[in-house]
Formats: structure tokens, sequence, C-alpha cells
């Protein structure tokens, strides 16, 4: 095609980003679930009409589905064909293998037509509440099949030619605990889709349809040479990173999450052959979710490459069938999120050679999900059930941030006076944690310490983290960050997990506390090379206790508070040597 | 201006580089406006001058509304008091660890210093539970050692705050009693009087900062009054909150933290005032400053209101508030050329300083206002603000060339062009989605610009959202200072009830209503302000069982003669309506949840006939003519009249290309585009034909 003026071709880059900003409000805004409405688990975009590939996406969705909602386009496309797709079909599923993430994941894939040629699809995918399975909420721990994690619906017609299937609605609410939520999430699904087709329409009847189609071609191709040079500017060669999961929860084993990315020239291969095999706990996922988790992390550190599929064009991807991080049916998927924090981990820690003035120390690195349930007096059943927080790491411009959300997700914690109101618990600390975060010349931010005491008679507790054997690293010599902990108390005293950070089945009496301790995020740089009087700082504040100051810093703090320089500097020379 | 009585209402707007004023005369039906350059660091002289340059004597000026960004200023740069807070054991470092979020969904280095550092949280043993009760009884007299460790290590504002005191204010109490028996000043501060309601973070946040802003508000509000009085003021000195309605100098000394969007409120305010006498009951505001441009939605006369904002990140203020979203898209916005050859603009910005490269103050990349500049839009030899003689048009050229043309591969102006293009884009896409999230079409909506810059853009935003008209006030560049003189007094309260609808206790609760009503009407009788009116509106927060998010349920007919009458049956019928008027269905056989009490307390403050503001009779469209220039527009270079706005007579009639000079604002009419003077002096922009 012709030249797309540069004018036209920004102006149009703005307008369709814009179409699917506004699908991603239209959903927040009707979605019933508040998974969706408040934690923004959900996204919409634009995909291409044959391969399925990204051409545009919200800027305010979930980001781990920034990358995966291709894959759901492409499944539609490779079960049904061009010929078993028409103008005003809808399709529907949640199956992780094909689309991504997990079955709590329902995506909505919809064919756009203009003038009768399918012009582009338009996709919608959000959290919903409840999707059957073993578990309300559909985190189980102990899963060793995808059957104990929910239902699991292949790509089908939700609507067919314009017309809603409800036999398939009635499928959908009948294996769910929540249906009327359901029911509410679908709509606003549906009405995300409506919108995003008259706002597509509108956009085609202003510019034209062979415009625009050139103008999603051209930004996927400059996406690709934006890529291209900032890939160009790192220097060719072989870098690696491992690190492991603790277990998968059912054998105590570590798994090995291991990358070794190749770059030459404009080009980087991301090869994970040395990961471990395919495990029978719920750490598993399918090669669309580790892809997608890669583009997580390389625009976490590339963050101005925009979201298309341009950007992964000079990206290959070595991912062997039977790894851990290629499953299919019916390997358990539920607990994706620890090894997708592990592979975003690795991406930091094997880019830090490359370009150390790009990447930080690793963040916390697990989304420690953390039940209580039990029963009240009147026997009615309580299950408080949230996702904790830690640190972030150092970085070229400063220290980590102390207790942020986890790098797949923009979801905030549960105030504690909400839990409290709802829940018979009494958190007794919920205070930042000294010494969690890795030392470097920009510390790693602080962990947590959440504490909890059982108000009612009894409960049950399961956890769900990482982080418990192999702590979140540090990069360009920055050390390491604290390892997750986690303590019950019983009759005879506090215990730990044998799994370190993984357990169900913890039996909780009235006035007995769980004790969650979170890691910090890794350090940036050499240790020696930190100001000390940053160090003074965080004694003085209690970031850093005095002990570690001396310790693992090298500085010397006197009585009243200030940095000994001459000792400091004896003991650093020590050090370097 | 001489000749206004006692009866002056001064109306006043200190932004960052003007004060401005608006002077209503009642009783002589007049009004008047000025501006002056603000003063840093004591904004309080440059009121002063304002009004000595209105001409009016402050003996002779009954009311002063005040919108201020001092408390603002204060936050965003940092230096508000050094503040110390005491706060339950476990729980010091709630501030810090706020919501577990992060600056931006990309990239992960953001970081947070609290305004309160951690040596300034100490910890009290005490504990409240979440159904009320006291499980752990405060000793004041350890409360008293913690102030005094606070006051050695300098503080000079406290806040108590512990966890659950929306549920039950004794211990709370006990430790404010505590402090102040210690505390060498009136700057303390506790959660549960700024804030009763659950969500330890956002309630701590926003009394803490509270404390933190009282002494530099209180400051220099006390700066301001003494000054004035000096001069021989005798009236009022009212404030605007940041929910659009104004409180009495004495209520802002005690909450400051309400006036952190002070001035942007009262802008809106005035925009709705003066659309609704128009006849536009749904209009998006739109302020477009040096680096933001802001955007407010006001739907059938009513203001878009938000529970809480974040003034910068981890910094959260939940005080109701106006509704106003700012995307980075100003006339300092910087337009390059990125890798893959894309041009952007923003969100890098100039600011007022150095500035556009035009202003010829050392920035050398082109900014939204060059490209403006270079296509004649903005009158080079007569640069709004009086701070520069003349703009560099050559200058601002060559920064487009370099930075922009010549790596796309275009012209000059084409490329100044495509940079205008690009932002009127982005300002498009806030409005779209500002209307969307409220569940409205934009077509149905009227555009009004103001502050200096927005009406340079408005014919575009017309085109691109698809508005029925734009509609730009006589005097854009004073509409927050004209907001002051018109909002009304509001004071806004909640309480947290967190218990099942069925079990309410409808005596209690009635009683409660009452109690807040009657404080409420206190201040407002207190402040010697005259009233049209009282309006007293009760809403609620609810849920179903289970549900995280509420939804917030007005019930029309709470109150009866003056007193609560509330009931299940009514509560239940405004939740069902609220519901469903929000999510299309009801959850049937689902408890409902009563959170929050909402009560807000409105005393309707005489309103003046906008009719005022119109040109005087006589004048016409040919003897307002000032002359012509080139002004660039879809690819030429179009010969355009230049009109003095001001002196163009109601029902003039200007076709596009023209364009219009006020001495704050410029306002462009596209070829394709008319513009009309309305009864009330406003121009009103739509397509022609």
């Amino acid at each position: 095609m012709a030249d797309l003026d540069p004018v036209t071709l920004a102006v149009l880059k703005g307008r369709l980003e814009q179409i699917a900003d506004e699908m991603d409000a239209t959903l927040f805004r009707s979605a019933f679930n508040p998974i969706i409405a408040e934690a923004h688990d959900a996204s919409h975009g634009l995909y291409h009409a044959t391969t399925g590939e990204t051409l545009v996406q919200g800027k305010s969705g979930l980001p781990i589905f920034v990358g995966a909602m291709s894959f759901a386009v492409k499944a539609v496309i490779d079960k049904f064909g061009a010929e078993g797709i028409s103008e005003g079909d809808v399709f529907i599923f949640n199956d992780p293998y094909e689309g991504g993430t997990h079955l709590s994941d329902f995506k909505l894939v919809q064919p756009f037509y203009r003038d009768g040629e399918l012009f582009c699809f338009l996709a919608s995918v959000g959290h919903w509440h409840d999707v059957g399975g073993n578990v309300p909420g559909n985190y189980n721990p102990v899963a060793t099949e995808s059957f104990q994690e929910g239902m699991m619906i292949p790509p089908v017609k939700l609507f067919s030619k314009g017309e809603m299937r409800t036999d398939v609605v009635d499928i959908l609410k009948a294996n769910s605990r929540l249906p009327g939520s359901l029911y509410g999430d679908l709509n606003g699904q549906i009405n995300a889709l409506r919108l995003g087709n008259e706002r597509l329409h509108a956009l085609l009847d202003e510019y034209g349809a062979g415009t625009v189609a050139g103008a999603m071609t051209e930004l996927r191709d400059r996406a690709g040479q934006l890529m291209r040079s900032l890939i160009k500017d790192m220097p060719d060669g072989r870098y690696s990173a491992d690190d492991f999961l603790d277990n998968d929860g059912i054998h105590d084993e570590p798994l090995r999450i291991a990358l070794d990315i190749v770059i030459e020239g404009e080009k980087m291969v991301l090869d994970f052959s040395r990961t471990s095999p395919a495990c029978d706990g719920p750490v598993n996922i399918s090669r669309s979710t580790a892809i997608a988790s890669c583009y997580v992390a390389l625009k976490h550190v590339f963050k101005d490459v925009p979201a298309n599929a341009g950007v992964l064009a000079p990206i290959e991807f070595v991912i062997p069938e039977g790894s851990l991080l290629s499953v299919s049916a019916p390997k358990p998927v539920g607990g994706y999120t620890e090894t997708i924090l592990r592979i975003i981990d690795t991406v930091f820690v094997a880019l830090s050679t490359a370009a150390p003035e790009r990447v930080n120390g690793c963040a916390y690195g697990t989304i420690n999900a953390l039940s209580l349930a039990g029963h009240r007096k009147d026997g009615r059943r309580w299950v408080m059930f949230s996702f904790f927080g830690g640190g972030h790491g150092g970085n070229p411009k400063g220290d980590g941030l102390n207790h942020g959300n986890a790098p797949i997700s923009t979801a905030t914690i549960p105030p504690m006076e909400i839990l409290e109101a709802a829940y018979p618990v009494r958190f007794t600390q919920w205070a930042l944690r000294p010494d969690s975060g890795g030392a470097g010349r920009h510390r790693g931010g602080l962990g947590a310490v959440y504490e909890i005491e059982l108000l009612e008679e009894k409960a049950d507790v399961f956890l769900f983290g990482e982080r418990g054997r192999f702590a979140p690293k540090g990069v360009v010599g920055g050390g390491s960050a604290a390892l997750n902990k986690f303590t019950y108390e019983q009759a005879d005293g506090d215990h730990v997990p044998p799994m370190a950070s993984k357990m169900v089945g913890i039996k909780l009496k009235k006035g007995q506390k769980v004790r969650l301790e979170t890691p910090g995020g890794g350090g940036y740089g050499d240790v020696l090379e930190r100001d000390p009087a940053a160090v003074a700082e965080d004694v003085r504040l209690g970031y850093v206790s005095a002990e570690a100051a001396k310790e693992t810093y090298r500085t010397i703090i006197a009585a009243d508070g200030s940095v000994d320089a001459a000792a400091t500097e004896i003991l650093r020379a020590e050090s370097a040597q | 201006m001489n000749d206004l009585s006692r009866k002056t209402v001064v109306g006043v707007d200190v932004g960052g580089t003007f004060t401005d004023l608006f002077f209503l005369d009642e009783a002589a039906g007049t009004c008047g406006v000025a501006k002056v350059p603000s003063t840093k660091p004591d904004q309080s002289q440059g009121i002063r001058g304002g009004i000595a340059e209105g001409g009016v004597e402050l003996g002779a000026i009954g009311t002063i509304v005040h919108g201020t960004t001092v408390g603002t200023n204060a936050l965003l740069e940092r230096n508000g008091a050094r503040t110390g807070v005491i706060t339950t054991t476990g729980f010091r470092d709630v501030l810090e660890m706020r919501r577990r979020d992060r600056p931006q969904t990309w990239g992960l280095w953001g970081s947070f210093d609290p305004v309160v550092p951690r040596d300034l949280r100490l910890e009290v043993d005490e504990r409240v539970l979440a159904d009320g009760s006291v499980h752990t009884p405060v000793d004041p007299e350890a409360v008293k050692a913690a102030a005094r460790t606070l006051l050695e290590r300098g503080a000079e504002s406290v806040c108590v705050f512990f966890v659950n005191a929306y549920a039950n204010d004794a211990n709370e109490k006990i430790a404010l009693e505590a402090v102040k028996q210690v505390w060498p000043n009136p700057h303390v501060t506790a959660s549960s009087v700024i804030l009763p309601e659950i969500r330890e973070f956002e309630r701590g946040s926003t009394a803490s900062l509270n404390a933190y802003l009282q002494p530099p508000v209180g400051n220099y509000l006390e700066r301001l009054e003494n000054g004035l009085r000096e001069g021989g003021f005798g009236g009022q000195v009212l404030i605007v909150q940041s929910n659009g309605g104004v409180m009495s100098a004495e209520v802002a000394r005690a909450l400051p933290v309400r006036t952190a969007l002070s001035g942007p409120a009262a802008g809106v305010i005035a925009g709705a005032y003066i659309a609704a006498a128009a006849g536009e009951p749904n209009i998006i505001t739109c302020d477009m400053g040096g680096t933001s441009f802001d955007v407010s939605l006001v739907a059938d006369g009513e203001n878009a209101l938000s529970a809480q904002t974040s003034i910068d990140f981890g910094m959260v203020v939940r005080t109701p508030m106006i509704e106003i979203t700012t995307i980075g898209a100003g006339g300092g916005s910087i337009a390059s050329v990125d890798r893959g050859g894309l041009l952007q603009v923003g969100p890098e910005s100039a600011g007022s300083d150095p500035g556009p490269v035009c202003y010829g103050l050392g920035n050398k990349r082109p900014t939204v206002t060059d490209a403006n500049v270079v296509m004649g839009r903005i009158n080079a030899a007569r640069p709004i603000g009086g701070k520069l003689a003349r703009l560099d048009v050559e200058a601002a050229k060559e920064a487009i060339r370099v930075h922009v043309a010549d790596p796309l591969g275009i012209e000059v102006m084409e490329a100044a062009e495509a940079i205008v293009r690009v932002a009127n884009a982005k300002m498009a896409g806030a409005i779209r989605l500002v209307s969307i999230e409220r569940g409205h079409d934009p077509k149905s909506f009227t555009a009004m610009p103001f502050g200096g810059g927005g009406a340079l853009h408005t014919g575009a935003l017309i085109k691109e959202v698809g508005l029925a008209r734009a509609l730009v006030p006589r005097y854009p560049g004073v509409t927050s200072a004209l907001g002051c003189v018109i909002a009304d007094m509001r004071h806004d309260r909640v309480q947290t009830l967190n218990t099942l609808l069925d079990a309410l206790d409808v005596a209690a609760l009635n009683k409660a209503v009452d109690e807040i009503v009657a404080e409420a009407e206190g201040l407002l009788s207190g402040a010697n302000v005259v009233f049209e009116g009282v309006e007293r509106m009760v809403e609620f927060d609810m849920l179903y069982l289970g549900q995280t998010h509420t939804v917030s349920v007005p019930v029309p007919d709470a109150m009866t003669g003056g007193s609560a009458a509330l009931d299940v049956a009514k509560i239940r019928a405004a939740f069902e309506a609220a519901y469903r008027s929000a999510f299309g269905s009801l959850l049937e056989g689902i408890g409902i949840r009563v959170m929050n009490l909402r009560v807000a307390v409105i005393g309707k403050r005489p309103k003046f006939d906008l009719a005022l503001l119109a040109p005087a009779a006589g004048g016409s469209v040919e003897a307002s003519r000032t002359g012509e220039r080139k002004i660039w527009f879809d690819g030429q270079w179009w010969d355009s009249p230049v009109y003095d706005r001001l002196s163009l007579p109601v029902g003039a009639e200007v076709p596009g290309p023209a364009v219009l000079e006020q001495a704050d604002t410029t306002i462009l009419v596209d070829p394709d585009l008319k513009g009309t003077v309305d009864s009330y002096g406003n121009f009103v922009i739509a397509r022609k034909g």
C-alpha cells in the first residue's frame, strides 16, 4: 500500500488505543465482581484477522493479559477456520492451554466485519468470581489435574450470527457457585465488545478501511523497528539466569526456571530449554502464558514499547514440549502466578548484564495467597482470601518501593479494617519488615509483616506462596532480599510449613495466630558503593538494623546515629579486598 | 470601579502565575475583573494588590471568597509542617505501605516518601475491634510521653490515628485530649474527627495530610486576614473547598485538607452556573494550562463528585471533591519523534519555565504552544501574561524543523499542524473517556474552555468528539474567581455504620443525622453569610453482602420538616433504585449492607444575574475588528480577521476563520465554524450552516 502520512498515523494510533481504553472503561463500570470492577483484572484489544496477533491493546487492563490475548484469538482461528466464522458470532472460552493464564479468565472473541469482509477481531477477557472446581474462588493449591480447579470451556459460540445461545449461558451458570455475578460479568464483556464494534465502525467511516488497516500494519512494523533498535543497543552475547521455585506443593523438590538470552544484532532469543519438566502440582503453565509473561518483563524493562505484536517480532522463544512452561491439559495450572513471576525475575537478571542501566532487582516474587476459613456460631461459612505484598527491587535511579504489588498485576490490597469488619480475625501487626530488602548501592524495597489472630473458635488455613527457599535476587552486584516466611501457632508453639510457603489443612484455634513475613526486593549495584549517609538514614528510620549496617553494608554507625566515617572507610577497604 | 458600595463580594483565585479577582456589587448591578501577578512566598500580598488594582476600598467589601492553592502547593512541593503521628501498636507503617500499589503500571522504578517519616510515627498500646468494642484501653500517660518525644524530634503538628477508630472513637478522643495537654499549639488532629470512615490507610492519610497542612494554611490565612483587616476590611473571608462549596476561614484552618483542589473546583462551579444560565445543562469544562489539560463533567447541571483523589503517588485525600481528570497535554507539552518514527506529544513538558521555545528562556524542544505560534494562532507580538515582549516565531519554527519535520520528512508547517492535531486527539480522548466512565454520550455535551489556552483548541474538539458546540465564557481567564463569588457554602460529613440493612437501628440513625445537620447548620449560621435557603442531602454507601464495592445511594425524602425521617423501607427502595440504575438488575435474596452514612448541608448563596457580564449596548462587529493576520488551517494560510472580543456586541456573528483576542485569552474560530455572542456575553462556537 501507499505510504501512510506520518500525521494520520500518529492520530490513528491514539484513536485505536482509545477504542480499547473505552472497552476497558465499559467493563470496569458494568462488571459485577470486584476482581474486575476494582482490581481491573480484565483487558481488551484489537487483533489481526488471520494471525490473531495483537494490533492494539488498552492501557488500563491487567499487564499479564497484554501478552496473552493474541493466543486466545489464535485459538479461535485455529479451531473454527475461515469457513467456521461468520458475521455476528462471538466465541467464548476459558481453556488456559490455548488462551493462556488460568480457568478463572473468560475470553470473549468477536470477529469484526466491514462490508462483508473479516477486518480484525475484538476480544475481551475478565476474571470471573467463581468457575466451579474444588475451591470457591478457584485457587486450589493441591490440584493435580485441572478438573479440580474449575470448569473448562473450549472455544464455543456464545453468539451465532447475532443470536445469543442461551443454552451456552445456562451451562456456564450451572457450573458456578455465583451464577448472578457470572451473568453480570458476561454482560459487561458483551457490552464492551458492542462498544468496540461501534467505535471501530465509526473510525473506519471517518478514515476508510484501507487507511486504518494500513495504519495497523505500519504501527506493528514500527513497534518491531523500535524493539529491534533497543535490542541492537545491547551487546551481542549469551546472558543466562537460573532461579528456582521452592516446590510444586506435592513433592518437595525445587523446580528450575532457567533462561538463556542470546542477543545477536537486532535479534533476541529467549531460550528456556534448561527449565525443569512439567510437575504434578499447579505451578505448570502453558506456552502462551510463558510468552505473555516474557512480554510483561520486557515491557517493564523497555517501558516505552507499545502494546502490539510488533514488539515480539524480533524475538524468538524456545520452550520445549513437556517443559514446566509448556504443558497441556489436564496438567494443573492454577498456581501460574508464581511461575510467571519467576520467569519475569529471570528476564531481569539475564538482561542486567546486557543492559544494566535499564533493569532493577527482582521484586518479592510471590503472590502469597492466604486463606482463613471456618463457620460462625450461627453456622454461616466465612472465607477470608487475599494476596499480600512485598518489596520492589532497587534500580538505577534509587531504592526500591516498599510494599508494592506484583509486576503482573495492578491490584491493591484490601484495607485491614475491611477484613476485620468482614471476618472474625484481628490483625496484630501490619508493618514493614526491617532488613528484608536486598542490599546494594540502591537497596531493595521492604517486604511486610502481617500477623493475624483468630477470634472464632476454629478455622482452616491454607497458604500458597513461594520464595521460602530461594530469595529474590539483586542485580549488577546487588544482594538478595529476605526469604518469604510463614509461621502458624499451635498449642505446642510456633510451626513453619514443611514445604516452606505452601500448606493446606492448618487447623487454627481461637487466639492462635498466623504470621506472614514477605520478601523485599533485590538490591541494585555493589553494596560498598552505597552512600554511608544513606545507610545511617536507613538505620535511623529502622529500615535496616545497626547489625546489618555493619555486617552487610560495612558501615559503622556511631552512638549518636551518625556515620563513623573513619571506621567505615577501613571496614569497606577490608571488604573490597 | 470606584462607585462600589459596602456590599461588594470579591472572588479571588490565586494561581501559579496570576492572581485573578472578580468583583460583584449586586446593589449597584456592576461587576469587574482584575488580574495581577501572584506573589511568592506570601500570596496575600498579591490579593491585596489585586483588590487595589480593582479600585475597591477594603472597607467596602462584605465578603471575600478565596480559591487557594496554598494547601495544594504545600502537598506537591512537600513543604508542609514537620508532622508526627501517634498510632496503634503494630500499625505505624500503614501510611507508608499504602494500599500496596505502585506509581506506574509499566516499569518498577517508583518510590514513595510519606510526608510523616518513620521516626515521627510512634506507637502506643491500645486497640478497638471492628465491632467497636475496646479490646485494649489507651493510657493517656503513654500518649503524652509519645507526644513529648515527637516534640523533641521537632514536630510542629500531630495526628492521632488508631485502627478501627471509625467504629468507636473513644480511645482516639482520650488520646486527643492527652496530646492537647502537652502540645504547645492548636495543630492537633485525630483521624475520627477528620474522617470517621472505614479504611485505615485512606483515613490515616487524609488525617495526617490535614495535620501536615494545618500550620502552613493556618498561618497563610491568618496573615491574609490580618493584612486585610489592617487595611480596613470588616467582612468575612470564605475559602473554597474541593467539593465546590465554601467554608469559613476558621473551619479551613482546622480542616485545610479540604482545600486540596480548591482552585480548580471553583472553576467548575462557575462553568456549571454559566452554562445553566445559557441553557446548557450538560457541559464538559476544559482547562488547558502549561503542563496539563483538566476535564470535568457536569451532567444535568450537577457536578460529578469523586470520593477521593491522590494528589501525588500515595498522597491520598479522601473528602468529597469535584471530579477533575487531568491528562498531560498542555501548552508546554513537548513534541518528539520516537525511534519507531512515530510523532509523540507529551507527557514530557517544558512547563512555564523554561516554557516553549518561543519564550526564549532556554528550552530548544518544540511544544504545542510553539506549533500554535508558528501557525499564527497565537499572536507573537502580544503574548498573554505580559511577562515577555514578544514571542520568537523563528526559534519555534527551527525547533519544529529539527525535532519533528526533518525526522518525519515533512514541511515545517505540516509538522506544526501535526503537533496540534496529535494534542487535540489526546484531549478529545480524555473527554470521551470521562463521559463513558460516567455513562454519558459525549455528543450531548457542550465544551466550555477556560484558562489561557483552552479556547485555541475547542474547534478541533467539537469536530473530534462530535460535540454540539463550545461555549467560551466572557472572562475565561477569571472563571475560577467568578466561581468563588457564586459557590454555595457546603459541609460534608461521613460516618461508617457497617451494619445489615435489616439490623439498622433507625432511631439512632435519625438522631445521628439530626446531630450532624445541626452541627453543620451551626457552621453555616456562625459564618455570618446570607443564604437564600439551606439544602440537606442524605446518602448511603451500600452493597450486597459479599461485594466489596459500594453503590452511592441518595435518599431523596430523608428529611421531613427539618428532621431526619429515615426508615428501612425508604432506604431499601433508594438502594434498589440506585443499584438498578447502575447495573440494570437486582440480586434477589442477598442481604444488603449499609456501609457509610453521608450527609451534606448546603447553604445556598444568592446568585447574580449573569446578564451583568454582557457587553454594553452599541458596538458592532466591524468596530470590534482590530486587524487581520494569516493563520494556518488544514494545510494552507487563511487571511483571518482579528477581533477585540470584549467589544463584540450581543448577537454578533463571527464566521471562521477568525481570531478573538482579550487580555488573557485567544479564541480561535476554524474556517468551517462560526461563533455568536449570546445575551450573557458568552461566545458560542458551532459548525457553519
